[in-house]
């Protein structure tokens, strides 16, 4: 298995238009790999999720968009970072339905089930940091 | 029919018909919201479709914007019917747990008017029962 970076773009999120970017770039990128409309809503809209958190939450941060191909396989992974107030119940926010901002609170859960591998480090007064990674189906 | 938004309302009959062809983030989303409301109150429409079959990524936030509209529409005395949702934003929805309950959805244009049973016919003040 080698995991291989065939590029790497790291985008501003500070306002709402960076959000709009971001989503737009991971949209093209993933059907430029060809991956199929049901993979590129799916990870188009759990990076719009997580872009919006870090503008929203994290008061703003960057993204890495990146190609990767492992063993032939295309794949997008995004990891999205602030210097935010950080997550203190980590736990409860990725069970979903929790929300300090009085809407669903479904963006993280959601997110999470949207893509094949997720991650997220965050404690209070360390920001957080997400990544997403969604490959290409193979048949 | 001209409001503030980039998303054009047409009338139909006694329904108005706005078609959603930008991405709806904050701005345009809430121009949207007041462009539609002021068109209700300005035509006496009882109806509303959201024809949101331009949409290829609809977030959480976009549905909220979406299942709100609806919601406030519904207030003023119009129905909505939200139509022609693609099939991959209806799976990418569900999966994330928003299942946007108590909004009316139609395949596209066509059923969504069939099922507000719209008069196509000029708008009058109190529609016949
Ligand atoms: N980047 C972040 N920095 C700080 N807190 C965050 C961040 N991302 C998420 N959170 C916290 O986790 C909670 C859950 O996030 P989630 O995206 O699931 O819901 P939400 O953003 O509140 O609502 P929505 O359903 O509209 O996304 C947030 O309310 C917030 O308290
Ligand atoms: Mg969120």
């Amino acid at each position: 298995m080698s995991r291989e970076v065939l590029s790497s773009v790291v985008m501003p999120i500070a306002g709402e238009d960076d959000v709009v970017l971001v989503r737009r770039r991971v949209r093209d990128l993933a059907q430029a790999q060809g991956f199929d409309a049901f993979a590129t809503a799916a990870v188009t809209t759990a990076a719009s999720e997580l872009a919006r958190n870090a503008l929203v939450h994290g008061k703003g941060g960057r993204a890495t968009v990146r190609e990767l191909n492992e063993d032939g396989r295309a794949g997008l992974s995004i990891q999205f970072q602030d210097q935010g107030p950080g997550i203190a119940d980590l736990e409860r926010a990725l069970a979903g339905g929790y929300s300090t901002a009085r809407s669903l609170g479904l963006g993280l859960s959601g997110a999470r089930r949207l893509v094949d591998e997720f991650d997220i480090d965050s404690a209070p007064g360390r920001g957080t940091m997400a990544s997403i990674t969604k490959w290409k189906r193979l048949y | 029919m001209k409001g503030q938004g980039s998303i054009p309302i047409l009338r139909v009959g006694s329904t108005l018909l706005a078609t959603v062809h930008v991405e709806l983030y904050d701005t345009v989303a809430e121009a949207f919201q007041q462009d539609v409301l002021l068109a209700i109150e300005r035509t006496g429409a009882v109806g509303l479709i959201v024809d949101i079959s331009g949409l290829e990524t609809v977030d959480s936030y976009v549905a909220r914007v979406l299942a709100d509209t609806g919601r406030m529409a519904r207030l003023m005395g119009a129905d909505t019917v939200l139509c022609g949702m693609r099939p991959e934003v209806a799976a990418t929805l569900i999966r994330m747990g928003y299942a946007m309950e108590g909004v009316k959805t139609a395949l596209n244009v066509d059923d969504g008017l069939a099922r507000l049973g719209a008069s196509t016919g000029p708008l009058g003040k109190g529609r016949p029962a």
